[in-house]
Order: structure tokens, then C-alpha cells, then sequence
């Protein structure tokens, strides 16, 4: 009898451990969340930690500052919060080089509570720094970067944890080609590049395309970001006696080009035009007067979505002026992305811990499509151009100088180019 | 074989004796540079694409250019021959004052003083500029230099790094990390035309005023009592301080004329590219301090020739060396043209173009 007792004890014992054993296992496998190659776990009670490495500081500052006011506002329209957790935004800067862009990537590599990043501004910054990123397992969307480089499908797997919102540089040096040719009816034209991959390639971009609509390009000249003095370049130039310059630079660079132009025989009636790199207010207190007249190549905003104007009213109510540069709304829709992605492959377990996995979130990111953005509707490719690209040309006027604000309306895009009799004349230079 | 015959083998072979492999080498390295500067310009010319006005363009925006690196160069130069250190927190001198005159300058042209009164304005600006630059290079000599003085030679090398970067980052925190703009000076805009060669207004102010800087600083260095005190401190301090001179007091003069310089430099470099920021100071600095290696440090008409030479190296040298190679897009080397030509010059002439004199008596 004692036996039979002692049996059954130890069989309903063995049973009660398998029963909790089993439990156990049904309980844990709940909250099981598992990622190829990580998961950032957030407790109840912190804050979801997104990094914008953007150029804040030194003579590029506004192109940095106008896409993180974007993401701001985005943060801003979604309540500040993802799935119930609060935002952290932080911003390391970038200094608009490979060095700064290395650095700062390499910072943000080493805190593991960062889930994704939004940057960088220049596409210099970006082709160091997005390994560096993916290697930590941290995706990054840049609001600015536009060398085709980047999202090319011969970049290599370390770059694939890299999307952005903005137009790839092909749209845009076609567009200046074909502004060039098409409008201002001139054949031959130079371009200058500061040797950073953006202007490299946006300028062979341009010097392809018009070559292709029958211009002849009489050089292709290179400075230095840090160079002053332009003038004996310039002239240089003038030996090709070209009716353009097109020089898609940066800021300062770009600034002293403008103004040295004109003071360089031979080029006193030559076209200028830049690009979205120069776009911003700072450009124009660089350049001063001499800006009057000369063009840029940059994002349509008059084709920009019906959320634009609310997100205008709300630019200028919380920053007291007008967006300086032209990518704060690819800014807001990086960060719109970001959130969106963050929210499909966040879970919370029992406890309110969130859990992201860091591949899966790259590959929401990847697989956004037709998210309807500021800038358009967004569809990420399969190398991670998301944008709607429609690039316009605009012209600065004299207003634009006095009150150190770009134009918002341009003089043409293709887009209204191609709806007939809407054409606006070329406008005249000044 | 007569003896005069004699002497001149034994002394060839001497010669003969004293050159090494490396000598060789270096010859070798200056000659080949010589030959491809020689080649590509000859190509150039024959090429024919420049005329004779763009030459001259060239030219005088090398001469603007290169009187700048020369007030510049003075200071380096100046501190040299006196302290036998290399102030590298003298391109931070050269930048505040442009930087602190911009807002001097702001003010003028947004009360319509600056179009009024243009001559007062700019005397007014280059007044602040040079008193602001004064002002650092003093504080400098008094802060970090002085208590330094009979240190190792390398602990003021190291303490005039750590002082640019503090210099640097203190004008950063006091006027932000962006960049200002000059306002433009109307008397300075437009073109004079000498029998069909142009030149720029502000180009020939900047490049006469700085000749001008030049000859003052040179005469009172070489004329004055106080110069003759400074260029006998230099030589031997404890000598002169045993003829009664106070070393302290000149030293702190070549610190003066020197932040003079430096910020008569600077309102002439605003003039001409009218972007002013923080970090302004680091190329023209660094190129000052190659012009006055050029030149032969511690030797003021070495620091000015060679300034002057580095800038018309950087305008004319790529058109002219490179344009006939088929390099594309040679401007971009422009810097690497200006430091190839200070190899070749040291390669050739180790103390500089004008420092035979001082390596003599002061090596």
C-alpha cells in the first residue's frame, strides 16, 4: 500500500513539474521575439531613441537645420510618441565632410539604445558613415543625400541598411540639362565640382544629359570646399567661353563662385546655376547681390502634397520663419517613414517592455509603399530610393536678397512643361 | 698639371667626398619636378589657348592673394627671429579681427554709413580689426608665451597648438559656428582699365595697401631705434640685455607689429571674399606659415617674397603647369602645387629663398 502511495506521489509530483515546466514554456514562448540581428528592448518608461546626424553647425548649418526641423514637426504630428512610448530625438552633427560623417556614425553606432537614425544631409557624410551604421544594426534614412552612389544597385551589402526620401541626382542634373537647353536655348556651358561625391556626380550627371540634348560642355573644373579664391579658376573657364556654369557645391564655396563670377572677363553675361546644395538662405548672405538672377535646381514644393501648407503654418508658428533650406519636408516624411516602420514590427510584452527588431525594422522600412508624404507618394526600391522626384528650377530675385529667404514658387519644372500652353516663359536675366 | 690645376681636382674631389646618396636623390626628386613645371608650361604656352590678358588676370589675382599670405607671414616670421618658435595660433590672430570688425561693419552699412562715408568706415574697420588681433596677440604673449619662455623649445610649440584651438572655439562659443558676410563697399566695386588690361578696384586697393603695410613694418624694423633693439634681441638676447635692452618690452613689440599685421591682413581678405568665420584663420595660416618657410624664417623680405611667390604659384600655376599635361580639372591641386614648390625651393635652397644669412649665425 505504502508503495503504491509513495508511486503515485511521485508520479502526480512529476506530473505538477511537467505541468509548470510546460506553462512556463507556453508563457515565455508569448513574449518571444527574436531578430537575425538584434532587438532593441525598451522598458515601460523610456523613450524611443531616434538620431538625426545632420550638418547643424559650421557654414552648411542650414541644410542640417531645415531637415531636422522636418523631423521635429513629424515627431510632433504623431503626439510625440510611437506605440505609447515617448521620442528621443537626438542630433549629432555631421560637419558636411567624410570625416565629420564617420565620426558621428561611429558614435551613434556605440549606443544601443538607438533604433534607427535619420540622416545624412550630404552624400559625403553618408558614404563612410551608412556602414558604419549597418554594421551596428542601426537603418538610417536620409532626408538629403542625393549622389546616385548610394542607392546604386553596385553599392554592396554593407549599405543596405540605407533609404532615403530624396531625389536621386539623375532626376535633378536632367532637369538642369534639359532647363538649359530647352529654356534659356544655350549650347555650351562648364560645370565646377568640389570633389565631394555629390557634386562630382551631379555634375556629370548634367554634363551627360546636356551633351545628349546637343550642348558641348567647355570644362569640367574641380576647387576645393575650403577654397577662397576662385577667380583664377574662373577665368580659366572663361577661356571656354561657356553661356553657363552649372556648380551643384555647398555653401560657402558656392557663395564665393557668385560673386566672383561676374568680377571675371569674359563671364559678365554667363548663366549661373546651382543646385540644391546652395538652396538656402545662408547661400544667399553668402553671395549677396550677385545672387540676383542666377539659378538653382532643387525639389518642386508647388508639387509638393496637400499637407504641405498646414506643415508651412506650422514651420513658421514654431520656428518664426520660413523653411532655409529645401529638404525639410523630405525631413518630416524620413521621420514619417521611420515611426511607421518602428510601429508595424514593435511588440510589447506582458510586462510593457517594447520590443523592435533591428532587421525587421529595415526590412519595413524597405517594404514602404505608397505611404502618402509631404513630398509625394513614397515607394522604397529594392536599393532604397524612396522618393517621389520632382525636381523645379527657380530663379533669385532681389525680394529673395533683402529678406535672405529662398523663393518658393519656381519658374519652371517639367512637370508644368509638359501640360501644354502652362509653359511659363524663360525668365529674363537680370 | 700647374698648381692652380692641382687645387681645383683636390677640391672637386672633396666635394666629390662631402655628397651623399641622399643629396643625390633630392636632386634627382627637384629635377624632375623642374622638368615637368618646365614641360607642361611650355606646352601651355604653345598651346595658346590664354592671351596675354589672362596672364595678367592671373597674375594680379596672385598678387592679391599673395600680399595677404605676406602680412600674414610676417608674423609667423616676426615671432620666429625673435622667440625661435612657431606661433601657430597666429592664423587664430589673423582671424578675430576680420571677424570682430565684421559686426563694425554691419552696424556702418545698415545705418547707410558705410555708402556715406566709405573712406572713414573702412579706416574705422581696419582700426578695429587691427586693435582686436593687437589685443589676442598680446594677451597670447602675456598668457601662454611668457611663462613658458625658458622652457624646452617644444612645450611653447605644443602651447601655441592648444592656444589656437582655445582661441578658435572661443570665438566660435562668442559668434556662433556659422559664417558672416561682409557688406559690399561701393567705392570698391567696379574696374580700372590701363591701356586694355584690367584691374579690379578692391584688387589694387588690397595689393597697394598691403605694399604699403610692408615698406612701414620693413622701414621701422630696419630705420628705428626700437627696430634696431628688436633685430639685436634677436640675434643674442643675453648680449643685448646686457646692452641695457628690455627684452620683455620687445618681444611684446613683435608681438604687436606682428597682430597688426595679421589683422590689416584679415579686413583686406574680408574685402576681397567677404565670408568671416571661425575656422577662417586655418588655410591662409597654414600658407602664410609655408610663404614664410619659403622665404627663410626669422627674415621679414623672405616672409614677403615668399608670400608673394606662394600666391602666384596657387593662381597662375595650375593654368600654367598643368593645362599643358592634360590634367583635368587642375585647380583642384592647387594646394599641392603651392607645397610642391616649397619642396623644390628646400630641395634646392634648404634655408629658404633669402635664409642663408640667419642660418649662419643662428642655427
Amino acid at each position: 500500500m505504502k508503495r503504491v502511495f509513495i508511486l503515485s506521489m511521485m508520479c502526480a509530483v512529476a506530473f505538477c513539474l511537467v505541468a509548470v515546466s510546460v506553462s512556463a514554456q507556453t508563457k515565455k514562448e508569448a513574449f518571444k521575439y527574436e531578430d537575425k540581428i538584434g532587438v532593441v528592448k525598451i522598458k515601460k518608461g523610456e523613450s524611443v531613441h531616434i538620431a538625426a546626424w545632420m550638418v547643424v553647425a559650421g557654414p552648411d548649418a542650414s541644410l542640417g537645420t531645415d531637415t531636422k526641423r522636418g523631423a521635429e514637426l513629424a515627431i510632433e504630428d504623431k503626439g510625440g510618441k510611437i506605440a505609447g512610448f515617448p521620442v528621443k530625438l537626438s542630433v549629432q552633427d555631421t560637419g558636411c565632410n567624410a570625416e565629420g560623417g564617420q565620426a558621428a556614425a561611429t558614435k551613434l553606432a556605440a549606443d544601443p539604445t538607438i533604433v534607427a537614425a535619420i540622416g545624412s544631409n550630404c552624400s559625403s557624410e553618408a558614404r563612410p558613415g551608412a556602414p558604419i551604421l549597418w554594421k551596428a544594426g542601426i537603418a538610417t534614412v536620409s532626408p538629403s543625400n542625393t549622389a546616385p552612389f548610394l542607392t546604386d544597385p553596385k553599392r554592396g551589402p554593407e549599405y543596405d541598411g540605407y533609404l532615403r526620401t530624396a531625389h536621386n541626382d539623375k532626376v535633378q542634373g536632367a532637369v538642369a540639362a534639359e532647363y538649359a537647353i530647352k529654356q534659356l536655348k544655350i549650347k555650351k556651358a562648364a560645370t565646377i565640382h568640389d570633389g565631394s561625391p555629390y557634386a562630382e556626380q551631379l555634375q556629370a550627371v548634367f554634363a551627360d544629359n546636356f551633351k545628349k540634348l546637343g550642348g558641348t560642355i567647355t570644362s569640367q573644373e574641380a576647387v576645393a570646399p575650403t577654397d577662397t579664391d576662385m577667380r583664377p579658376v574662373l577665368t580659366k573657364i572663361a577661356t571656354g567661353a561657356p553661356e553657363l556654369i552649372y556648380y551643384p557645391i555647398f555653401i560657402a564655396a558656392g557663395g564665393h563662385v557668385t560673386r566672383q563670377a561676374k568680377e571675371v572677363r569674359g563671364l559678365e553675361k554667363t548663366f549661373l546655376m546651382s543646385a540644391d546644395g546652395t538652396f538656402s538662405s545662408d547661400f544667399i548672405k553668402a553671395a549677396g547681390d550677385t545672387a540676383i538672377g542666377m539659378y538653382h535646381s532643387s525639389p518642386d514644393f508647388s508639387a509638393f502634397g496637400a499637407g504641405y501648407k498646414t506643415f508651412l503654418e506650422k514651420h513658421l508658428k514654431k520656428y518664426g520663419e520660413k523653411p532655409i533650406a529645401p529638404f525639410h519636408a523630405h525631413g518630416y516624411d524620413a521621420a514619417m517613414i521611420v515611426i511607421a516602420a518602428i510601429e508595424k514590427v514593435a511588440k510589447k510584452d506582458a510586462a510593457g517592455t517594447l520590443y523592435i527588431g533591428r532587421q525587421q525594422l529595415r526590412d519595413a522600412l524597405y517594404k514602404t509603399k505608397s505611404h502618402k508624404g509631404l513630398t509625394g507618394n513614397l515607394s522604397c526600391g529594392a536599393t532604397g530610393d524612396c522618393a517621389d522626384p520632382m525636381i523645379a528650377v527657380y530663379q533669385i530675385t532681389s525680394e529673395n536678397v533683402k529678406k535672405l529667404a529662398i523663393p518658393q514658387k519656381p519658374v519652371w519644372s517639367p512637370a508644368v512643361a509638359a501640360a501644354p500652353a502652362a509653359a511659363p516663359a524663360p525668365a529674363k536675366k537680370k | 698639371m700647374t698648381e692652380e690645376e692641382r687645387v681645383r681636382i683636390s677640391m672637386f674631389k672633396r666635394w666629390m667626398q662631402r655628397i651623399t646618396h641622399t643629396d643625390v636623390i633630392m636632386w634627382l626628386i627637384g629635377g624632375a619636378i623642374l622638368l615637368g613645371i618646365i614641360w607642361g608650361s611650355v606646352a601651355t604656352l604653345r598651346a595658346g589657348i590664354y592671351t596675354v590678358h589672362h596672364w595678367f588676370d592671373f597674375t594680379i589675382f596672385g598678387l592679391a592673394q599673395g600680399s595677404i599670405y605676406a602680412l600674414i607671414a610676417m608674423g609667423y616670421t616676426m615671432v620666429y627671429g625673435i622667440l625661435r618658435m612657431i606661433n601657430f595660433a597666429h592664423s587664430e590672430v589673423f582671424m578675430c579681427g576680420p571677424y570682430t570688425a565684421y559686426f563694425v561693419a554691419a552696424a556702418f552699412y545698415s545705418t547707410g554709413f558705410l555708402d556715406q562715408y566709405p573712406i572713414v568706415s573702412l579706416l574705422m574697420i581696419f582700426f578695429v580689426s587691427m586693435a582686436t588681433s593687437t589685443g589676442v596677440a598680446l594677451l597670447l604673449e602675456r598668457i601662454a608665451y611668457r611663462p613658458l619662455r625658458t622652457a624646452p623649445r617644444l612645450i611653447p610649440l605644443i602651447t601655441a597648438i592648444g592656444a589656437s584651438f582655445f582661441i578658435q572655439y572661443t570665438v566660435r562659443g562668442l559668434y556662433g559656428s556659422g559664417f558672416q558676410a561682409y557688406p559690399s563697399v561701393s567705392i570698391l566695386e567696379g574696374e580700372w582699365i590701363f591701356g586694355g588690361f584690367r584691374i579690379l578696384k578692391f584688387q589694387a586697393v588690397v595689393i597697394l595697401s598691403a605694399a604699403m603695410l610692408m615698406a612701414a613694418l620693413y622701414s621701422f624694423v630696419q630705420r628705428t631705434r626700437l627696430g634696431k633693439a628688436i633685430r639685436a634681441v634677436s640675434e643674442d638676447k643675453d648680449a643685448s640685455a646686457l646692452m641695457g635692452i628690455d627684452i620683455d618690452k620687445m618681444i611684446v613689440t613683435t608681438f604687436v607689429i606682428g597682430g597688426m599685421s595679421a589683422g590689416a591682413a584679415g579686413v583686406l581678405y574680408a574685402l576681397m571674399f567677404k565670408q568671416v568665420h571661425f575656422f577662417m584663420g586655418f588655410i591662409p595660416g597654414l600658407k602664410a606659415f609655408t610663404a614664410a618657410v619659403l622665404g627663410g624664417i626669422g627674415n621679414i623680405p623672405g616672409a614677403m617674397l615668399g608670400g608673394i611667390f606662394l600666391g602666384l604659384m596657387e593662381s597662375v600655376g595650375p593654368s600654367l603647369f598643368l593645362d599643358g599635361l592634360g590634367i583635368v580639372a587642375p585647380y583642384q591641386l592647387k594646394d599641392a602645387i603651392a607645397f610642391t614648390m616649397l619642396v623644390l625651393i628646400l630641395i634646392f635652397r634648404p634655408t629658404g629663398i633669402l635664409g642663408e644669412r640667419l642660418a649662419v649665425k643662428k642655427a
